[in-house]
């Protein structure tokens, strides 16, 4: 059976189960691997993609339930070159590792597009995205410089 | 000066500025070599770990893996910083894992030059690397090994900058030799060799041929700190472009045509053989090939992970039983306080009196515990392999390319010369991908054995990585002290158990007439290893937690009192006052809220954190801020530096706070992160880093940031609530106001 999936502003057909997981969907058949996969139970955030514009975890969304939505990935938020997102996270070194980031980007990209100015607590509570490296304090950084920035 | 590259080695001093004996460098013939191995066209190397391309392109070879370090910048930092070169046309490049680009022997001599070599004292990120023993240090001559906080420290020192004089040396040569000048007339500038009469020029592509005809020498003229252009900058990364969307090649996803994927499950008692499993039970299902029957595992090979995955849960395999199968956290803890009673314990030092010194005065006895934890990168253990007419082929994220190929030949019985092995990029490692702890390569090669011809991608699920780690021992430490009149400690008696050998890291920067530091060794089925900052992450935190209740007990302020236990030690005392200042020590805090200062030694860093907690009467602990000093003789790249600060005060936090691995049944209990839990950005304190910069020889940056923070926190936690925390982690204690008496 086919599903058609819309990433990125293109459309696919995929021969895959309902239930096989969005995040393995779009790594595996789609061969796009800037979205990552953490933990297989929605705790760390390492997945997350938008799906209509709302930050979801892919891992735990089977690929059946989002067919015609528009899903976008770190490979597809920017038409071209960095988004602001993007240039603050090199603007303040972020990345340790890396292997968060694409997951933590489209979090806070979501959280932006709703809030461009968060408060340190409505961050917080928003973006529960785990980093091992412990860039926090540089993520915390890079989101006060975008304050009120238009995304 | 004939000598074996040993004492080449060893002849130096790592103070920057001081005269550095390098690493022996390749004669012309090795250089052939690496040209054949490495180089493109139009670039060739100079000498070892440069090549310089005719259009000037200059690419640092670095023998490790940047983890996210960043010392794929700083190392480049250091070369181009003696090369002279122009930063723009500066590159990086990981060593490809063949002997020739080794880096063993750089490891090797930093071992021997900072201690005092013997089995006892090899360090512990070492130790999966060869027997443990000196006599097997040849065994050293084929790691490109990415640990113990020593890539800037020994490589950077013995072989970067070494390498960048030497090729700068070479490119005067050439210059000279073309002019008919003198070298002594030449000088160098943004990749330039001038001639300062002539007012003539070459830029060093266009003399590379002919530089590299020349032998490299192995005592060029390196730079004074004055001199610096580069090195101290806080220059970007090169790697994090590529990390912001999303192109970064980590090692789970590398694409090879007609790949299979895998997935295990392990026997959950470590080391169980697997006695039976019903493969019928998934073979109907979509996309299964294979089912592999391993000596202590089963695993499903099938066409897409996430069919693998399932497939592997949905089997019901019967591993072994036998005594292991009892163990528990309590049994273990009751072994640990069995030993620290019984007759085996090991005098590692012996200063005064010793032990017979508490006979004279009231002794201040306490008991220190923490629990195995684990690893938990983000990117969870994975390997990719294909087995094909007699050679093995393995892509992975490791802390070793080079050894990881020889290990991965070892496991297929294959030699050296039939497996070729492709480092990516690891996301995040803290020790879990050194050698010793490669259970995902012989798990993927072993599987890939079973499907010849066919490349199979094998990830461990989250739980099969947090279950099959190798663990951050659990250690138990027992104290005794005694106080002089004025307070201060007259004597010291330190009893810890381990599951290797004694650890330096026990010992005592703090002035104490009689010490007596013992060790006993028990032994237990749970696999450890090393894990960011090894020994000093318990021992900062036994060490510098009864310190602090010494200080107490004295009456003291703790910061004052560290002070003077550390008289004789300047570059001690300076990084405890800078961490004070910034952290307004002394300064009156809201009601609730306190400060606790912790400082440890480690990967010759000397690092102190000021930890400012506010604790409420339900017991909610809240970190606010942790201020940090350190000093590492110099910051090679400052905001690297402060990064890996940084990150290990997070990486510490976690573990205070929250992290436990424990033993149930043989196994281990945690499984994902809701049950070993991370510290995320609304609980992450505000964090500062200040630098010392005091010309000693480079200390380590990306593990010493980690000790100091579990003793800084559970000693705020005693100066804001009076409750000693003794046990990790810290959310086993409660903290709320009524219960404060009874854990005091």
């Amino acid at each position: 059976m086919s599903i058609r999936l819309n990433v990125n502003g293109v459309s696919h057909d995929v021969d895959v189960e309902p239930d096989a997981p969005l995040l393995w969907v779009i790594r595996d058949e789609l061969n796009l691997t800037g979205t990552k996969f953490g933990c297989g139970i929605a705790a760390c955030g390492a997945c997350t993609v938008h799906v209509d514009g709302q930050a979801i975890r892919s891992c735990q969304v089977p690929v059946g339930t989002v067919a015609d939505k528009q899903i976008t990935t770190i490979e597809g938020i920017s038409a071209n070159g960095l988004t602001a997102v993007q240039q603050a996270w090199i603007d303040h070194q972020v990345p340790q590792c890396g292997y968060c980031q694409s997951g933590m980007i489209m979090a806070v990209t979501a959280l932006l597009k709703k809030n461009p100015k968060p408060s340190d607590e409505e961050l917080g509570a928003v973006i529960t995205n785990i980093c091992r490296c412990g860039t926090y304090p540089r993520i915390r950084e890079a989101v006060r410089s975008l304050a009120g920035t238009k995304l | 000066m004939a000598s074996t590259r040993r004492m080449v080695l060893l002849g130096g001093t790592g103070a920057l500025g001081a005269l550095i004996v390098g690493y022996a460098l390749w004669p012309s013939g090795r250089i052939a070599k690496a040209n054949t191995l490495d180089a493109k066209n139009g670039e060739q190397f100079v000498t070892n770990w440069i090549k310089i391309a005719t259009d000037g392109t200059i690419t640092v070879v670095v023998p490790h893996c940047d983890m996210g370090t960043g010392i794929f910048t700083a190392l480049p930092q250091m070369a181009a910083e003696e090369l002279d070169a122009d930063w723009s046309k500066v590159q990086v490049e990981q060593a490809p894992p063949e002997p020739l680009f080794a880096n063993g022997a750089l490891a090797e001599g930093f071992v021997l030059g900072s201690r005092n070599m013997s089995d006892q004292s090899f360090p512990a990120f070492m130790r999966g690397t060869v027997s443990n023993t000196f006599r097997t240090i040849a065994e050293y001559m084929n790691l490109q090994v990415t640990g113990g906080s020593s890539a800037v420290r020994a490589t950077g020192v013995y072989a970067m900058r070494i390498a960048g004089a030497a090729a700068r040396e070479m490119l005067v040569k050439a210059a000279a030799a073309r002019w008919n000048v003198s070298v002594e007339d030449c000088s160098t500038a943004n990749s330039r060799v001038l001639h300062k009469a002539s007012g003539k020029s070459f830029g060093y592509g266009e003399l590379v041929t002919e530089a590299a005809n020349f032998d490299p020498s192995s005592r060029p003229k390196l730079k004074a700190k004055s001199e610096y252009t580069l090195v101290g900058k806080p220059i970007p990364r090169f790697d994090i472009p590529k990390k912001v969307n999303g192109t970064t090649t980590y090692g789970v996803d590398v694409k090879v045509p007609d790949m299979l994927y895998a997935a295990i499950k392990i026997s959950p008692v470590f080391g169980a053989k697997l006695t039976s499993v019903d493969e019928n039970a998934v073979m109907n299902r979509r996309g299964v090939a294979k089912v592999v029957k391993l000596d202590d595992a089963v695993v499903v090979v099938a066409d897409r992970f996430w069919r693998a995955r399932d497939a592997v849960a949905a089997l019901n395999p019967v591993f072994a039983t036998g005594e292991n199968d009892k163990v528990t956290s309590a049994s273990l803890r009751a072994r640990h306080d069995a030993a620290l009673k019984g007759p085996d314990l090991k005098s590692d030092v012996e200063q005064g009196d010793g032990v017979k010194a508490l006979a004279n005065g009231k002794v201040i006895e306490a008991v220190y515990n923490v629990p195995y934890l684990s690893h938990a990168p983000m990117e969870p253990m994975n390997a990719t392999a294909v087995y094909k007419d007699g050679k093995l082929e393995v892509w992975s994220g490791t802390q070793d390319g080079l050894g990881s190929r020889a290990y991965c030949a070892k496991i297929a019985s294959l030699d050296f010369g039939d497996v070729t092995f492709h480092l990516l990029q690891s996301g995040g490692a803290f020790g879990r991908r050194l050698p010793g702890q490669w259970n995902f390569l012989e798990y993927a090669v072993r599987t890939a054995m079973a499907v010849p011809g066919k490349p199979v991608k094998l990830i461990f699920t989250r739980e099969q990585d947090m279950q099959h780690d190798f663990y951050r021992p659990n250690v138990t430490s027992r104290f005794r002290a005694i106080l002089d009149k004025t307070g201060m400690p007259n004597a010291w008696v330190n009893d810890y158990t381990t599951d290797d050998n004694p650890s330096a890291e026990a010992h005592i920067a703090y002035a104490i007439p009689n010490q007596a530091i013992s060790s006993v060794k028990v032994a237990t089925h749970v696999p450890t290893g090393p894990w960011r900052s090894v020994e000093a992450s318990w021992h900062g935190f036994f060490v510098e937690s009864f310190v602090d209740e010494l200080a107490h007990a004295a009456g003291k302020d703790p910061l004052a009192y560290r002070r003077a236990l550390l008289a004789a030690s300047p570059r001690h005392v300076a990084v405890l006052n800078l961490a004070a200042e910034k952290a307004g020590w002394g300064t009156p805090l809201p009601a609730g809220r306190a400060r606790g200062v912790a400082i440890v030694e480690s990967f010759n860093s000397i690092v102190a954190h000021v930890a400012e907690v506010e604790v409420h009467d339900d017991g909610a602990l809240k970190v606010r801020r942790i201020v940090s000093a350190i000093d590492c003789g110099m910051a090679v790249n400052p905001d690297g530096l402060k990064a890996q600060i940084e990150g290990g005060i997070l990486f510490g936090l976690s573990a205070a706070l929250h992290g436990a691995i424990t033993i149930d049944k043989g196994a281990v209990v945690q499984a994902n992160f809701p049950d070993y839990q991370m510290v995320k950005l609304a609980d992450a304190p505000e964090v500062e880093v200040h630098v010392v910069e005091s010309d000693a020889a480079l200390g380590g940056a990306g593990e010493p940031g980690v000790p100091p923070v579990a003793p800084a926190l559970a000693n705020a936690i005693f100066a804001a609530t009076g409750v000693r925390i003794r046990e990790l982690p810290i959310q086993d204690v409660s903290l709320a106001k009524e219960k404060r008496q009874s854990a005091g």
